[in-house]
């Protein structure tokens, strides 16, 4: 095929460097150290805690897709950056989605066996 | 195994109209595979929302406060995190050509992957063993699938991992299993990347 | 050794034993006459280990062909059952027979007629228009038809061996569940919709890269085919919907296989959510279903009006809106599953707003005809049988998206004439128009277009009959499912008209296949000589009829939504004059291996062999590692025997 590249011309277009793997290394130890320590820790509570962990973690998923996957570096037109949004997008409508019918669903059912064993069927 | 006797025809109708001048097979296998993780995102995002909406139905068994260890969950994450590094800098290797220290970085990436399916074998048979299975309640169910479908994908790459190895030991570095490296890569970073999801999701607020 | 399976698998209904029989007689008989003809190893290089998509997409609608065949026989024998099955009569069929034959009419029309003329379609149409002469991922290709045409013959395997599933088509726990239904028929669909699903994700990933990266030099986005661009959409619905259909199966089985509980009734498990879960991707699909077919029409009405596409842009965007919207209406399937208002109403919003990019393409096609020069041909029929069918369907679907609405109508006969006239009045005439379009293209002969018209007016006509009265008996009460109803309900007339419909579709079935063999056997005199006999505007009218197996001798470059026409008004951009070597890609036995070692694989599990079940997937694991080890080959073809296959075309078309 013509358009066949070399070992050479390959390796170029992978975009990996020892910087890149050191930068990834300690920010993802660092957030995930920060993640156990405040729970451990109580540092937060409720919601607060709920909330902080989260933004760690996409912090941390951010900085592993930046200098472990590379994400944004690759040759234009960039279509890993336009399907990685795509498919945030629809992830976000259908885990946000999901949770918003079954909440809604689960209240309206009134059940509170999800809990407890059954009791036997009364006759 | 043969390497590549590349047909190569020198483009001379170097067009600047072509739309994307990356048609070869390095960048559409990048594509092509990056595409397929994506779909297993939405995957595991279908696992975690059935994890999210059925975490609370422990019918009278154990919840997650119960049964959670943070120490072994702390180990894991490491160990991912240990070998998703010494993994790139496999393929860093392997852009330097050092055939030794490809097949050193990726053994050390496999023992390291080896000892977290173990721990995680671990936790499970310890839950099993108590009468904490999945098939004791909803929430256990999602617990053991989320977390061992995670596990399984592992897996894989182990055995991955030991195709490429030998791989690297018969033929080298080639056009092939250079690209081949760097798709395993992605395979096995995007697994250290779920798993921040599931450490944090699953172990840090199961426990809070 | 065999599981769970015994002789007693063999054992039918008395209406399930002619089926099976018939079966198995046309599959001896194919057999048969492939031997005789002594073609098996023409089959085996030429198409069997293929990773052509020229062939991939001829076996892919040949197959849904077939299928079709088995669902229209299920829908036959359901229309008849509910003639006859009246008060004290009660027909010829069984209920759990019954129960059987509307889970498998539904699985067999979508997953194998439906997404199979998508991808055949595709296979054949794409590369060409794209000035491309392969896809991207040519083996990846052709294991996502195997992995389909295993799917397919396992749903064969389950009407002879054991039961199919008797939980409708999408197999709702936890009737589903293990404690429920604990024999082999939903087992049998987990696997049948299990392999076809994977196949269907894998050939999604192929298109997109292929439209992304494939294109001929000059081909921007904004100067695709419009069929190009819907099944660019359709794939991004494919591979963003399908993994939820993967994970729900698989949490299905885990319910059934190892006890767990998802959806289970008791131990905490939530039903409701499978469905939200299945819907989430249920609805993606049947827009994977629709697009392609608004493709085909946005290919065949400018042609046949010999006006160029009335509002491209529009229609483009349009195709974008309809794909993202499709994401945001699932909850519209269960309206009645006891969800607030608040999301009832967002839901019902969302899906009455799909209603306006679809109301665009509708009237652009019609604004492309007004003054244009219209030809009558049967494909254009097909479009207006589309366009009255699919609007009346797509009505009552604006209807029903009103939640207050479709807690009346739900799972009545009202909700499945609604669909029905999407499926059939959108999808099914939307490929029959493509068929008939391209058909000459692929085959190099015509088919009788006499034949086509006649068979054209039997489909509309029994469509009309065998669905408008389902409004009405929705209306009635009349429930979806029925084996049997009561004699007070005034029904059965309007049952009987239906039935009639189905009969009369079944003559239009039966020109068409007459129509297929006498345009076979009169082929030598119907050649299309020219490669372009509708003076077509995209690149594949550029090549022979049928295409070599290269597409392009020489890449085309283009500079115009029409190239053809660009070319006939004398404004396309030079081409190249120059032959190269073509590199193709070597065929495979590896994509049937996988797809037969899936079929065993599916039937192991549902049988509960467990070291057949076990073998069989290490043995697929063995071929990936094979395949996946190889370095790249390739057969070349030198400039020079280009050039020679090139002037034998043209000495052909010149000695015509």
């Amino acid at each position: 095929m013509s358009h066949e590249l070399s070992l050479k011309e390959i390796k170029k277009e992978w975009h990996g460097t020892l910087k890149s793997y050191v930068i990834g290394f300690i920010t993802s130890i660092l957030l995930t150290a920060a993640s156990f320590y405040i729970v451990i820790a109580k540092v937060f509570t409720g919601s607060v805690l709920v909330l902080t962990i989260t933004m760690l973690a996409l912090a941390q998923a951010i900085f592993q897709l930046r200098y472990f996957l590379h994400l944004g570096q690759e040759a234009k037109p960039r279509w890993e950056s336009v399907v990685f949004y795509f498919m945030i997008m629809v992830l976000l409508i259908i885990a946000i989605g999901s949770l918003w019918i079954m909440h809604d669903l689960n209240d309206r059912v009134m059940s509170d066996m999800t809990n407890m064993p059954m009791e036997k069927h009364h006759d | 195994m043969e390497t590549l006797a590349v047909h190569h025809t020198h483009d001379s109708h170097a067009d600047t109209r072509v739309p994307d001048p990356h048609q070869d097979t390095f960048s559409k296998t990048i594509l092509g595979f990056w595409m397929y993780l994506m779909t297993d995102c939405i995957l595991f995002a279908t696992l975690f929302a059935t994890y999210a909406v059925l975490h609370n139905s422990t019918f009278g068994g154990p919840s997650s406060r119960d049964i959670f260890s943070l120490s072994i969950a702390s180990i894991e994450t490491m160990i991912l995190l240990f070998s998703s590094v010494t993994c790139g800098l496999g393929v860093l290797s392997a852009v330097h050509s050092k055939k030794n220290q490809i097949i050193l970085w990726f053994a050390l990436t496999f023992v390291l992957g080896a000892s977290f399916v173990a721990i995680e074998l671990h936790e499970f048979s310890h839950l099993v063993l108590e009468g904490n299975s999945w098939n004791r309640s909803a929430f256990l169910s999602s617990f053991f699938t989320l977390v061992g479908t995670h596990g399984l994908h592992v897996t894989v790459g182990l055995f991955w991992m030991i195709v490429m190895i030998v791989q690297v030991l018969l033929s080298g570095i080639t056009v092939a299993t250079f690209r081949r490296l760097v798709v395993f890569s992605m395979f096995w970073h995007f697994l250290d990347l779920v798993w921040i999801f599931i450490f944090t999701i699953v172990y840090l607020m199961g426990v809070i | 050794m065999f599981g769970r399976l015994t002789l007693e698998a063999f054992k039918h209904e008395p209406s399930q034993n002619f089926a099976v029989v018939m079966m198995v007689l046309t599959g001896i008989g194919i057999m048969g006459a492939i031997t005789y003809s002594k073609k098996w190893k023409w089959l085996w290089d030429e198409w069997f280990t293929s990773v052509d998509p020229k062939k991939i997409g001829l076996m892919y609608i040949i197959v849904a062909l077939l299928m079709f065949f088995k669902g229209f026989s299920d829908a036959l024998m359901m229309r008849l059952q509910q003639a006859l099955s009246v008060g004290d009569a009660h027909g010829f069929i069984a209920p759990g027979h019954f129960q059987e034959i509307f889970s498998a009419h539904g699985t067999t029309m979508i997953f194998f007629v439906g997404m199979g003329v998508v991808f055949g379609l595709m296979n054949l149409v794409i590369p060409l228009q794209i000035g491309a002469r392969d896809v991207a991922y040519p083996f990846l290709n052709a294991l996502g038809f195997w992995l389909f045409a295993a799917a397919s013959v396992l749903s064969l395997f389950s009407l002879a061996i054991g039961k199919f599933s008797a939980t409708g088509w999408l197999a709702y726990p936890p009737l589903s569940g293990i404690e429920y239904s604990p024999d082999e028929g939903v087992d049998y669909w987990i696997w049948i919709v299990q392999i076809a699903g994977i196949g269907s994700t894998l050939s999604g990933i192929n298109f997109i890269v292929t439209i992304l990266k494939m294109r001929c030099p000059g081909m921007t986005f904004m100067k695709m085919p419009i069929f190009v661009w819907s099944g660019l959409c359709a794939m991004v619905l494919v591979i963003f919907a399908f993994p939820i259909l993967t994970a729900t199966l698989v949490l299905l089985s885990l319910d059934r296989y190892l006890g767990m509980h998802f959806f289970t009734a008791g131990f905490g498990g939530n039903p409701m959510m499978y469905i939200n879960l299945i819907w989430a991707w249920g609805h993606p699909e049947v827009y994977i279903l629709i697009l392609p077919a608004f493709g085909i029409f946005s290919e065949v009405v400018p042609t046949f009006s010999e006006k160029r596409l009335f509002g491209y842009a529009s229609m483009v965007w349009a195709l974008i809106v309809i794909t993202f919207l499709s994401f945001v209406v699932w909850l519209h399937h269960f309206f009645t599953m006891g969800a607030s208002s608040g999301v009832n109403a967002f839901f019902g919003i969302m899906t009455m707003l799909i209603a306006i990019p679809t109301g665009v393409k509708l009237f652009n096609w019609l604004f492309t005809k007004f003054r244009g020069r219209v030809h009558f041909t049967s494909p254009m029929l097909w479009f207006f049988a589309f366009v009255l069918n699919f609007s009346i369907g797509g009505m009552t679907g604006i209807l029903l998206s009103a939640p207050p609405v479709d807690y009346q109508a739900h799972n009545s006969l009202f909700l499945i004439a609604h669909f029905h006239g999407m499926v059939i009045g959108g999808m099914l005439f939307g490929f029959f128009c493509g068929f008939t379009y391209w058909f000459p293209k692929f085959t190099g002969f015509f088919l009788s277009e006499r034949l086509n018209i006649y068979a054209f007016w039997c489909w509309f006509t029994g469509f009309l009959l065998a669905f408008m009265p389902l409004y009405m008996l929705g209306f009635m009460g009349a429930t979806r499912r029925l084996d049997h109803y009561e004699a007070s309900t005034g029904w059965q007339p309007l049952f009987i008209i239906v039935g009639i419909g189905a009969l009369i579709i079944l003559c239009g079935v039966g020109v068409q296949i007459y129509g297929l063999f006498m345009s076979i056997k009169d082929r030598k005199k119907n050649l299309d000589v020219t490669g372009n006999p509708w003076n077509g505007r995209t690149l594949e009218w550029s090549t022979p009829s049928p295409p070599p197996i290269y597409n392009f001798a020489i890449t085309p470059i283009v500079d115009d939504l029409d190239p053809l026409w660009a070319i006939k008004e004398g404004h396309a951009p030079p081409q190249n004059k120059n032959y190269e070597d073509i590199h193709l890609p070597k065929n495979t036995p590896m994509g049937l291996y996988i797809g037969i070692l899936s079929l065993i694989f599916g039937f192991a599990m549902t049988w509960y062999m467990t070291w057949l079940a076990l073998a069989s997937f290490v043995a697929i694991v063995i071929c990936l590692i094979i395949r996946l080890s190889g370095e790249d080959e390739h057969e070349m073809i030198t400039a020079k025997q280009v050039k020679e296959m090139e002037a034998a075309h043209l000495s052909k078309q010149g000695a015509r």
